[in-house]
């Protein structure tokens, strides 16, 4: 390699950070997408690199379903204190409450469709006009025709057939009042890149993502935590297992897997070792072939 | 894939950004599903949902075409309908893959996919040889200025591994494509479906003396693809901290778009031409000494100079010049046709303006290259050589030299849509 050329996470990093300071300059009101995830932990990351020495000029956006794993909260409220940021919170329970929503019911009851009414809510009500996240395209199919500044109508649809060209590094953020924009300034990156950003950056992660011994139930699959918010079933026989998640969603979805793998190094060899998708755990994505861009057209993260 | 994965190799790979070009029947589809599954890039709950999509489609095969699959639409219809972009990594390097549709209403994807690529596939039928499609990708690939074009002559396995069914193509290629300025064309003689010359040689075709077309993906030398020469850097936004420790820090964020910024450089800023040097890079990881593309940093200078987005820092010896009136190959992308006299945002870097399009010179047919006089009707996907004038001078350089400061793109006020993406010429 000659000198002047940057390794593959250098370019994606230099990328992600002209993207972040793009959406900073093109839209008044902007916010990060913030779920306690590793992705989302790895573009604020980015969008604290992109404004240094200044802070990031953004707020960072829960939605919260309210089923959520303890450890994410408390590493979100440390996040929040240490980057001097803003959190602003959406929670479903409140749409629940509000009646703008109905809480599914049943054995596999989940808040996960839920959260678009209030992520939506949450936009409306703040004027955020483009909302950074960090979906990447490797994720899923509906994810890989997503675009970096991704239009969204005035009830925030995508709308996959009438998506703006995205030519060489010029974004078009031009939009009506009422419309608003999703960001992504990670869609390059793959699962094993963000895992070896975050190695090679030291980003701290929550613990949730290490293997450690954890109350489980089989289910589906995968080892499902046992928490106040899953039904146990008579022949569902809890056990200590030792689990990580290779994902981190609503409690109730987020299966994990059984591993070893307690340091970032074995995360990244058991990665690469890998013959499962990493959201092959995750029951949103299992209801149908085509769940993931039903709910990206209806708004959806 | 090997258990002990190396990581400090995996820190050290190169990227290399690639797009696709094929008709419909060419096996395009097939040509990524391989490389895909035969790099070991394919989860097993992928295989599984495939297997199963082929059995339900009454096949006897798993459909490798099946893993590019997208949309709900595009499962139904059978087509590709958007670019779509796909990921893998070899021990020796990451790709990424902008999928593009070859059918003819496509120029336009065809066109995004290719503006950010170091290199092209080009898929031909061995059957069929050069076709017109073939043409118009080559044509759009040469005209995006992509470095290095793969020849993917597919289908060999119904031509039997036919050396001269090769030669014809690999002759009615290089023919055509003299009339065009492409740098670096392979040819790799393949069967997608059964995997010969993709990942692994197979045992068909012992005449072929060149690589896999993997093994030329890993090995084709891509680092020199950016301008060293010409310092750019637009500015995208002026950092300003407010704090006690940065009291007085003036930052202008950006990225290296050509040329190679040092510590200490002397530099203008236009359209002011201010002057100034470089007191220091700075990243959150510390200063660096010199900055190159493509680079995201933020430049402190000297001297305290009005300098806002949109703004170009470069040296003082090799400035752009500023141009109102802006020669320009202009690829229109939307089903309006431009609108006589309308004035149109322009960006170019990270500066904007408004423009018109005062002059339209000639349509190209991009079938036969030849230049089509006297059609000033632009249409969706056509391609046209025209004069825009923009209300403030940009700094633009030729596409030919630069691909960052060469381009720009018309954004239509009444729709915020992407109308137009053009290269100065």
């Amino acid at each position: 390699m000659s000198d002047y050329s940057l390794t593959h996470l250098e370019e994606l990093e230099a990328e992600a950070i002209y993207i972040i300071r793009e959406v900073f300059a093109q839209f008044d009101n902007p916010a990060i997408l913030f779920s306690g995830g590793k992705d989302s932990i790895v573009v604020a990351h980015l969008a604290r690199k992109a404004f240094w020495p200044a802070k990031i000029p953004f707020p960072l956006v829960h939605i919260d379903t309210g089923h959520n794993f303890p450890e994410t909260m408390e590493f979100r409220d440390n996040l929040i204190k240490e980057m001097g940021a803003n959190l602003i919170v959406g929670s479903v329970q409140q749409s629940i409450d509000e009646g703008a929503v109905i809480e599914e019911t049943g054995m596999n009851a989940s808040r996960n469709a839920l959260q678009t009414t209030t992520l939506l809510d949450t936009i409306e009500f703040n004027n955020f006009d483009a909302c950074m996240g960090g979906a990447r395209r490797d994720e899923e199919k509906a994810r890989a025709k997503e675009r970096f500044f991704s239009h969204r109508d005035d009830f925030g649809q995508w709308d996959p057939k009438n998506q703006r060209p995205e030519l060489w590094n010029l974004f078009n953020g031009k939009k009506r009042m009422g419309e608003h924009f999703r960001v992504f300034p990670i869609s390059n990156w793959t699962e094993m890149d963000v895992w070896q950003y975050i190695l090679q950056e030291n980003i701290a992660i929550p613990e949730l993502y290490f293997a450690k011994e954890r109350n489980v139930i089989w289910r589906n699959g995968s080892w499902l935590p046992v928490s106040e918010f899953i039904t146990l079933k008579d022949t569902d026989e809890p056990q200590i297992k030792m689990v990580r998640f290779r994902t981190l969603g609503d409690i109730t979805i987020t299966g994990g897997q059984e591993s070893d793998a307690n340091t970032l190094e074995k995360i990244i060899q058991e990665v690469a070792s890998s013959r499962q998708t990493e959201r092959g755990n995750r029951e949103d994505d299992k209801r149908s072939e085509s769940s993931m861009e039903d709910r990206k057209r209806q708004g959806y993260f | 894939m090997e258990n002990n994965f190396d990581t400090q190799g995996y820190l050290d790979m190169e990227l290399l950004r690639f797009t696709t070009a094929g008709s419909v029947d060419d096996g395009k589809s097939t040509l990524i599903g391989r490389l895909l599954y035969d790099s070991k890039s394919i989860f097993e709950d992928q295989v599984q949902q495939v297997e199963q999509s082929s059995k339900k489609k009454g096949l006897e095969h798993v459909d490798l075409s099946l893993f590019t699959d997208g949309l709900k639409d595009e499962r139904e219809q059978g087509i590709t309908i958007d670019v779509a972009y796909r990921y893998f990594a070899t021990p020796k390097r990451k790709f990424i893959i902008a999928d593009t549709p070859g059918h003819v209403q496509y120029t336009r994807n065809m066109v995004t996919g290719a503006s950010t690529a170091n290199l092209a596939l080009i898929l031909v039928d061995a059957r069929n040889g050069v076709i017109e499609q073939t043409k118009r990708h080559t044509f759009i690939a040469s005209l995006l200025q992509i470095p290095h074009i793969f020849v993917c002559i597919n289908k060999m396995d119904l031509v039997d591994y036919s050396q001269l069914a090769y030669d014809k193509v690999v002759k009615e290629y290089t023919d055509f494509a003299a009339k065009l300025s492409v740098k670096d064309v392979r040819f790799v003689p393949m069967s997608a479906l059964h995997g010969d010359n993709v990942v692994s040689r197979g045992d068909k075709m012992s005449w072929y003396e060149g690589g896999t077309l993997l093994h030329n993906l890993e090995t084709v030398h891509i680092s020199s693809d950016h301008n060293l020469r010409d310092c750019r850097f637009p500015v995208q936004t002026v950092i300003r901290p407010h704090s006690d420790q940065y009291h007085d820090f003036r930052g202008y964020a950006g990225r290296v778009a050509g040329g190679i910024f040092k510590k200490g450089d002397s530099v203008v800023a236009l359209p002011s031409g201010l002057e100034s040097r470089i007191d220091a890079i700075h990243t959150m990881t510390g200063e660096l000494e010199e900055a190159f593309p493509p680079q995201s940093v933020t430049i402190t200078l000297e001297h305290d100079i009005d300098i806002s987005r949109g703004d170009v820092l470069v040296r003082s010896e090799n400035r752009p010049e500023g141009q109102q009136d802006l020669d320009v190959m202009l690829c229109w992308l939307n089903a309006k046709p431009p609108r006589p006299r309308a004035k149109y945002v322009i960006k170019h870097t990270t500066a904007e303006a408004r423009a018109m399009i005062t002059d339209i010179q000639y349509k190209m047919d991009i079938n036969t290259l030849h230049r089509i006089q006297g059609d000033k009707a632009i249409k969706m996907n056509d391609i046209a050589r025209v004069k825009l004038r923009s209300t403030k001078p940009l700094f633009a350089d030729y596409y030919t030299v630069n691909r960052v400061t060469g381009s720009i793109i018309l954004v239509d006020e009444a729709t915020n849509e992407t109308v137009a993406a053009g290269m100065v010429r």
